[in-house]
């Protein structure tokens, strides 16, 4: 009697386990189809930007790449002052906004009276929130022409002589340009670098801070020695996040950049980057050549943006391997 | 049986449901096109309605797409500021008309002078937009300007950093007149600026940095220059006058122009009228002439008929021209083609 009743119990916890495993199991496949969507995506959207680029390889070659022509009437294009001004104006908006963030996340968790924590944390990510063409607004109609008539002349009167830099800071200033655009991506970026920052500052275990403070050192040494250290794989991510953000911003870089396909040493001087030539030029675009040289651009961007990434994680890797140690 | 019954007159009372919203759906008609008289269209699509009550719905997605979408036939009509070759016209099956008109105007922001004040040829004004003037005290504009002072400034070029059918009639009107302009920069939506040229996005985009920068020269259409007040240069026509763009002076470049060729594209820049505006241009609808629905192409007739007899207040409202009605004539002639 009992044997039967326990055996039936067995059957019973086994029917339910197996339910359970086919449940497991088709949530798995779905959770893998969804991943593959992105996969599929990623991948198409590579394939079609290349299928459309390929006439511009087959016209110009890798040469595409290096060659500093953009001649829409003649049909001759050429990718190097877009990546030209990409790398430029995000390398200002990096050397910036790093800076800033630091001071900002570093405040935020070590130094600021806890009232005024959430008030500024909350403001900070408010600003992240602002749409782009509202910064790409603010930058031509109040940013530029301030900065034409108030800092530009004074960067020209500090540095116009010095060799090398002097260069930097030639030619007239119009208020829009490479240095403008740069500025203006190093405010969009800072709010995501900073909340990053902010975010990986307060992993710091509580502990070590304050044992290092009780061993008598400064807040200074308490962040270059126990907090970055400790965070270092988090901050690079931020900054890394901000760096893509910068590379594809589109419509504030198309608002103040000036929009010149080609390149001045000068950073006062208008260029363009890849995605506010996309942005230009694509409703107008002629078919043939001009699309596709677009597209070839778009293609430079999206390998660009993965070269960032795989350096980010390699660093990122390498940050850990250094920390097992 | 009753049952049966009842369902079969939910089933007919169903069917004339639906046959009446196809019937109400066969009038709306779809445009993709220049975005140039997107405000246009948009605003006489909205008046049409009211007293029709067909929706038409148009689309600003720019000349070479429009053409493209009327050729894929995704739309009932393509809009281009660039006019189709008559031979491509014939090919495809498309009929061309002109629909309403615009002006391009040089605007300038050049401290001490008043707008309408400085005067330009031409040949100088070529000189300007290809980088070859780099000084607003050039003795080129000052001969054109006695009496005029000219300020020893450096000259910077405001052109359109998107590709325009703006930019294609300007670069077009410069390259006539200068062979130089047409080898350095060349003519089309999108061309080849100099070195002191900054690019703005849109007729705002360019108006905003002409009025931000100093020295600046750049050219926006008319409704823009005058919403935003700008100070315009007057440019010599054909007939040696020097005229400050208005519309009534852009409606006499069409006076003079001959509308009887196919496609309906005369080129109206520099025309020898004695007021014309030298650079005028039209912008244009295509359609086929034998489309897949009838009720459809009716529908885009009916449409700009009614617009071409109703709306030519609300063009000049907005700062377009409206077509001279012996051309309204002819648009209506020429659009009984479409079937």
């Amino acid at each position: 009697m009992s044997e039967v009743a326990s055996t039936n119990v067995v059957d019973v916890h086994a029917a339910k386990i197996k339910v359970f495993k086919l449940q497991d199991g088709i949530f798995h496949q779905i959770t893998l189809l969804f991943a593959f969507i992105v996969l599929a995506a990623l991948a198409g959207i590579l394939i079609s930007l290349a299928i459309e680029a390929a006439p511009v390889f087959k016209q110009f070659g890798a040469s595409f790449l290096w060659t500093n022509v953009w001649n829409v009437p003649e049909d001759q294009y050429g990718a190097l002052a877009a990546i030209y001004g990409t790398v430029v104006t995000s390398i200002i908006a990096l050397l910036i906004a790093v800076p800033v963030s630091f001071g900002i996340a570093l405040f935020l968790t070590e130094t600021c009276p806890t009232w005024l924590r959430r008030p500024l944390g909350t403001a900070i990510e408010l600003l992240a929130g602002v749409p782009s063409i509202i910064y790409g607004i603010w930058g031509l109609f109040v940013f530029a022409p301030l900065f034409s008539a108030h800092i530009q002349p004074y960067l020209q009167a500090a540095f116009g002589d010095v060799p090398v830099i002097g260069g930097w800071f030639a030619g007239p200033p119009i208020g829009v340009g490479i240095l403008t655009a740069g500025i203006v991506l190093s405010l969009m970026v800072i709010p995501f670098v900073a909340s990053v920052m902010r975010d990986v500052f307060e992993t710091v275990p509580p502990q070590l801070k304050e044992s290092a403070y009780g061993v008598g050192c400064t807040t200074w040494e308490v962040v270059t020695s126990i907090v970055l250290p400790y965070t270092r794989v988090g901050v690079i991510g931020g900054i890394m996040l901000g760096l893509g953000r910068a590379l594809g911003e589109t419509m504030a870089v198309t608002f103040v950049i000036g929009n010149a396909n080609r390149i001045v040493g000068s950073l006062f001087a208008p260029g363009t980057s890849i995605a506010s030539t996309l942005a230009n030029e694509f409703g107008e675009a002629d078919p043939g050549l001009h699309i596709a040289s677009l597209f070839a651009l778009g293609l430079v961007l999206f390998i660009i943006t993965f070269i960032v990434l795989a350096i980010s994680q390699w660093l990122i890797k390498r940050g850990v391997a250094k920390q097992g140690k | 049986m009753f049952a049966s019954k009842r369902a079969y007159f939910k089933l007919t009372a169903f069917a004339a449901i639906m046959a009446a919203s196809a019937s109400v759906l066969a009038a709306d008609i779809t445009g993709a096109g220049a975005t140039f008289p997107y405000a246009v269209y948009t605003k006489w699509a909205e008046a049409y309605k009211a007293a029709t009550g067909n929706q038409v719905n148009y689309q600003g997605i720019g000349s070479s797409g429009g053409v493209k979408q009327i050729k894929a036939k995704t739309v009932d009509f393509g809009g281009t500021d660039a006019p189709v070759k008559e031979a491509d016209l014939d090919a495809a099956g498309l009929v061309q008309v002109p629909t309403v008109m615009g002006g391009v105007t040089i605007v300038m922001n050049v401290p001490g002078i008043e707008s309408g004040k400085l005067k330009l040829d031409g040949m100088t004004a070529a000189d300007l937009f290809r980088g070859a003037i780099t000084k607003w005290n050039d003795a080129r504009i000052a001969k054109l300007n006695p009496g005029l002072k000219l300020p020893d400034l450096a000259v910077t070029v405001a052109h359109r950093s998107d590709g325009s059918g703006t930019t294609y009639a300007f670069s077009h009107y410069l390259a006539k007149q200068s062979m130089s302009f047409m080898r350095d920069v060349g003519a089309g939506n999108t061309v080849n600026w100099p070195a002191n040229a900054v690019g703005g996005k849109g007729n705002p985009g360019v108006a905003a940095n002409v009025q931000k920068i100093v020295g600046t020269i750049g050219y926006v259409d008319i409704a823009d220059a005058m919403k935003n007040k700008m100070n315009f240069v007057a440019l010599k026509n054909k007939a040696g006058n020097y005229i400050v763009p208005n519309q009534d002076a852009v409606a006499d470049a069409a006076a003079g122009a001959n509308f009887k060729v196919k496609g309906m594209a005369p080129d109206l820049l520099d025309q020898s009228h004695k007021n014309a505006w030298p650079i005028t241009s039209a912008t244009y609808i295509l359609a086929y002439e034998k489309g897949g629905d009838a009720s459809r192409q009716k529908g885009v007739v009916d449409f700009f008929t009614w617009s071409l007899n109703n709306g030519q207040k609300m063009a000049e409202d907005l700062g377009f021209v409206p077509l001279p009605a012996s051309v309204v004539k002819m648009v209506e002639a020429e659009m009984k083609n479409i079937k």
